[in-house]
């Protein structure tokens, strides 16, 4: 029972992985395959970000410890772990899954305007964005293949 | 009152991840692609409100213009294009990818016991190189926005990869549906240009505020959340806004397809050359210490480059400030390029 | 490496900066080709780009062989906090690979491209190539393991427009791009996700840091499910069974020198990425050990086994050669599961000679392309009289596949058998021998077809492939008689490459 309260993010983030897995596995339109590509690669995203949460953390941003905002974060939480694990007074989270996932993202918009590209491109060519009818006439064009004179 | 902040904020995530699952429940039995696009709109909007909780502002920023602006964007153009139907489903299908998806699901859920707790500021993850950032940060870079001094600075490379990926995709998007000298435009169905008077005078009072916008989260990317990718989205939305309501013949007329492209190519160039200058300059590959020449401080009057106090620091503050440049033109003529891609293609069918 | 420690070609001033100049160089000139006027601009971009990348790959290669591994901190920031390239003998070695195939596909690429790519995508079609070309280098060289994933996509992401752009010629090109992309991106998230759980584990992205604090924790299901998910993410682009199922599709569909550059680099990039986590990073083990012995090297076998089967009834060429390279993929693997200094040194050989052979197949596979329809086994019939250079070249090519003596497959296999002898494992030596034999008869078909045969009654008479296309051809199978006779040069690197890996050297 305490494995799931202290890991709950993660068990969460694995059900959304299968749900974006099963989603591209188990269509055959290629439209959704994209989008359960993309529910998949979300779906690591979140797992990065939820390594990087510091409880009781704050955005990476520097605040200063006597401003308005740094009394505010660090009045809930106590002055020895403010001292031990903040920086400047202030307790932020880790940037670095940030970096990390900002640039997976990107990443991701990018493969996924490209495969819908090439989706287009194979509605002009065979007629349809199902791959078991696409997969019928790739079969009936290797059949013809070498055939003509 | 002390551990109630931390226990809301444990609450929202809860709360935010189970209605994801929701969502993402509800995308995977949708048979509309139409609906199952708008709810991945929905899905990422919802991400970013998580990633606000978790206190990832410059990712939650990303998530919501890249994953709920372009990607639901160019979703909507590929299923315009294609003539989608409803999706069929047969229940045979789903008994092999449900069995692959449980089997790697166990692995997954076997391998997250051995994690550290979520949240712990001790776990290897939280107590090495990302803490060292946030220490060296203001004496090394003396940018108050630690993920852009990362981002920008100590993995610019990455950043340069992610700017190329960009490109790449430019290119792709433009090899496969892209216009050439060779491909005409036929004269524009009346259908892309909207002629209603409210939609016309709404579009020129938003779309230079659109582009104010897109410049201010690119130049005020150091001090808060921001940046060139989120700037270059938005800025890339002016004329797509543009073609929706005056037509794609119009945009086209006034950011021509050749130059949108080169465009592209500066920006790389551009995060490129940053790189080189630093080397000619004797420091390594994107070594913005060495950016400007040795002794410059000396000739420039003190002040017009920034806080003398900080002089070492100027730079790593122009570095930022040229690569994130070449970030912005990239991304926002990239997104532009794949519009114009998807759309001009809706004109050459029949 | 030894041949390597005389050679200064470059002054010391571009030499220590020559790492990221390999990379850079590229991804300048794809800029270049993208706003070149016209294809013929490009491709002169293109062949000038990949000079300035072997070039300054011969200098790396230099230096390492002086230095031991070279470390180049980008940015000026030392690892951990910032990115580091580490390039020691095998990283070398990968960068001379593909520097050089990305030469000789660029001189390909100036009449290959004039009958598969339409004339307005050619100064696209170049600056793709070129960002590939950074991107595999930028793979090999790089010593932080999100920095391979950027580069991995890099690449890739080049590479499926590519492979579409096949289309003009065969419209199945599409499909098996789509495919391909579905697969690659898969396995790219599973090597992210990989990477994320060694960060939870070790709170360090840079390989060579990571390497003793995964050695201080011992038995960690994260750890272990990290390696798991890393393997079988790049498994994904390293086409390793049963994860090949994109390779088909995208070879045979693709422009011939898309075909070529796969082939030569793609899959091996990933190989590379493959040894280096197992053998580098990760802690020695039981787990390690296990995994090498009963997952690794039982799907490398039936990779040489299945897919050699496979392409004895495949009918068209280009898928032939397909099944092959899945096959000739678990070869190398089967080298590398050994864990012996031997048996990595046969896996790193044989992954050069199996680049420089497929590459002259491929190659002149597109050369018969550019002059008539070629595409199955019998509208091969009688082509060595139509185009006898050509043929020529693809015999050796095919010769050095099957390891006939005097090629560098022969030598290649050869290693392999011994470092299996040496391991003790002999039933690794009888799968070698099957899949010989299998590539002998899928082979031999082929080339029957074309030696012995008449050419199809009222078909159209292919011609010889211009010079320009003959060169690049030649130099690999060239390179494939060259080095059975005098291996000297890839043995040496292959050997270094191997002892640098399992601790021998730095």
């Amino acid at each position: 029972m305490s494995v799931a309260a202290t890991h709950f993010n993660y068990l969460a983030v694995v059900v959304l992985m299968m749900i974006g897995l099963y989603v591209l596995f188990s269509t055959r339109n290629l439209i959704k395959q994209m989008i359960g590509l993309g529910l998949f690669q979300t779906s690591t995203a979140l797992f990065y970000i939820s390594l990087g949460k510091v409880s009781g953390g704050t955005a990476a941003i520097k605040i200063y410890a006597d401003s308005v905002e740094g009394r505010m974060l660090a009045a809930p939480l106590d002055p020895d772990f403010v001292q031990q694990f903040g920086v400047g007074g202030v307790v932020y989270s880790n940037p670095l899954p940030h970096v990390l996932i900002l640039t997976a993202i990107v990443v991701g918009v990018a493969t996924l305007s490209v495969g819908l590209s090439i989706a287009v491109r194979i509605r002009e060519a065979y007629g349809t964005v199902e791959a078991d009818e696409i997969e019928a006439v790739t079969r009936v064009d290797a059949a013809r293949v070498g055939r003509d004179p | 009152m002390s551990e109630i902040a931390l226990q809301v904020n444990f609450a929202l995530n809860i709360a935010l991840l189970l209605m994801l699952i929701a969502v993402g429940v509800a995308i995977a039995r949708m048979r509309s692609l139409l609906a199952a696009i708008l709810l991945m709109g929905v899905y990422s909007l919802v991400s970013a409100v998580w990633l606000i909780v978790m206190d990832a502002a410059d990712v939650a920023f990303t998530e919501a213009v890249v994953g709920a602006g372009i990607s639901t964007i160019v979703l909507l153009g590929a299923i315009l294009l294609v003539r989608a139907g409803p999706v069929r489903h047969n229940w045979r299908m789903t008994i092999a990818p449900a069995v692959l998806v449980l089997g790697v699901g166990g692995l997954l859920v076997y391998a997250m016991t051995g994690l550290p707790e979520f949240g712990d500021p001790a776990s290897p993850a939280n107590a090495y190189v990302g803490r060292n950032y946030l220490i060296q940060t203001p004496d090394e870079i003396g940018v108050p926005n630690v993920v852009t001094a990362v981002l920008a600075s100590y993995r610019g490379f990455d950043t340069l990869g992610e700017t190329v990926v960009v490109f790449a995709a430019g290119i792709g998007v433009a090899l496969m549906l892209g216009f050439g000298p060779r491909s005409s435009l036929p004269p524009l169905p009346a259908a892309m240009g909207d002629h209603h008077v409210v939609l016309r005078v709404t579009a020129r009072l938003l779309i230079p505020l659109i582009a104010l916008f897109a410049f201010y989260v690119q130049f005020h990317g150091d001090l808060g959340a921001g940046g060139g990718f989120q700037a270059g989205v938005i800025l890339a939305v002016a004329p797509i806004l543009h073609a929706l309501v005056f037509g794609l013949h119009e945009t086209i007329a006034a950011l021509p397809v050749r130059a949108v492209r080169s465009i592209a190519t500066l920006g790389v160039l551009l995060f490129a050359g940053v790189g080189v200058i630093c080397m000619i300059n004797g420091g390594g590959f994107l070594d913005y210490d060495h950016l400007f020449p040795p002794g410059v401080e000396a000739i420039i009057p003190p002040g017009l480059l920034g806080d003398p106090d900080h002089a070492h620091q100027w730079g790593q503050h122009f570095g930022i400030f040229f690569i994130e440049l070449g970030v912005l033109l990239t991304v926002a003529a990239t997104m532009v390029t794949i519009f114009y891609g998807f759309a001009g293609r809706a004109v050459e069918e029949p | 490496m030894i041949l390597f420690e005389a050679l200064y070609v470059a002054p010391p001033a571009l030499t220590a900066q020559a790492p990221i100049l390999v990379i850079a160089g590229p991804l300048i000139g794809a800029c270049a080709a993208a706003l070149s006027p016209g294809g013929r601009t490009a491709w002169v971009v293109s062949v000038l780009t990949a000079v300035f990348a072997l070039w300054m790959a011969v200098a790396v290669a230099g230096e390492v062989a002086r230095e031991g591994a070279i470390d180049y901190a980008l940015g000026g920031f030392a690892p951990p906090m910032g990115i580091a390239l580490r390039i020691d003998a095998l990283g070398a070695t990968m960068a001379l690979l593909i520097a050089s195939v990305g030469l000789m596909g660029a001189l390909y690429s100036g009449h290959a491209l004039e009958s598969e790519v339409r004339a307005e995508k050619r100064t696209l079609f170049q600056s793709g190539y070129l960002v590939c070309l950074a991107g595999f280098l930028g793979l090999v060289l790089t010593g932080d393991a999100f920095n391979a994933f950027v580069f991995l996509e890099v690449s890739s992401i080049g590479t499926y427009a590519l492979v579409a752009v096949g289309e003009a010629r065969d419209r199945r090109a599409l499909p098996a791009a789509f495919n391909y992309l579905i697969f690659g991106t898969v396995g790219a998230t599973l090597y992210v996700l990989g990477v994320g759980f060694l960060y939870a584990a070790t709170g360090t992205l840079n390989l060579a840091d990571m390497a003793p604090r995964l050695a201080a924790l011992g038995d960690n299901s994260a750890v272990q499910a990290g390696l798991a998910f890393i393997v079988a993410g790049l498994g994904v682009k390293a086409a390793m069974f049963p994860l090949h199922g994109w390779l088909l599709g995208a070879y045979a569909g693709a422009p011939s020198l898309v075909s070529v550059f796969l082939a030569a680099t793609a899959t091996k990039a990933a190989i590379y990425l493959i040894i280096r986590f197992v053998f580098g990073v990760f802690p020695e083990g039981e787990f390690g050990e296990n995994f090498l012995r009963w997952i690794l090297a039982p799907l490398a076998a039936a990779a040489v086994i299945i897919c050699s089967m496979q392409a004895i009834f495949e009918r068209e060429v280009r898928r032939i050669l397909a099944f092959s390279s899945v096959a000739q993929v678990g070869f190398i693997l089967l080298g590398a599961s050994l864990a012996t200094t031997a048996g990595l040194s046969a896996g790193v050989f044989y992954l050069v000679a199996h680049a420089l052979m497929k590459g002259a197949l491929f190659m002149a596979v597109g050369a018969f392309a550019i002059s008539v329809r070629a595409r199955t086994v019998e509208d091969f019939s009688g082509i060595a009289r139509e185009a006898p250079w050509s043929a020529a070249a693809f015999a050796v090519g095919a010769a050095s596949l099957v390891g006939a003596p005097l090629t560098m497959g022969f030598l290649a296999k050869w290693s392999l058998v011994s470092s299996a002898l040496q391991a003790g494992e002999i039933w690794i030596v009888v799968v070698l021998a099957i899949g010989s034999l299998l590539t002998l008869i899928y082979v031999g078909r082929i080339l029957e077809a074309m030696f012995f045969r008449a050419p199809v009654r009222g078909a159209e008479r292919a011609s010889e492939a211009p010079v320009g296309v003959l060169v690049p051809l030649f130099v690999f199978s060239g390179l494939s008689l060259w080095f059975g006779v005098d291996a000297t040069l890839p043995a040496s690197l292959a050997n270094a490459s191997a002892s640098v890996l399992m601790g021998e050297a730095p």
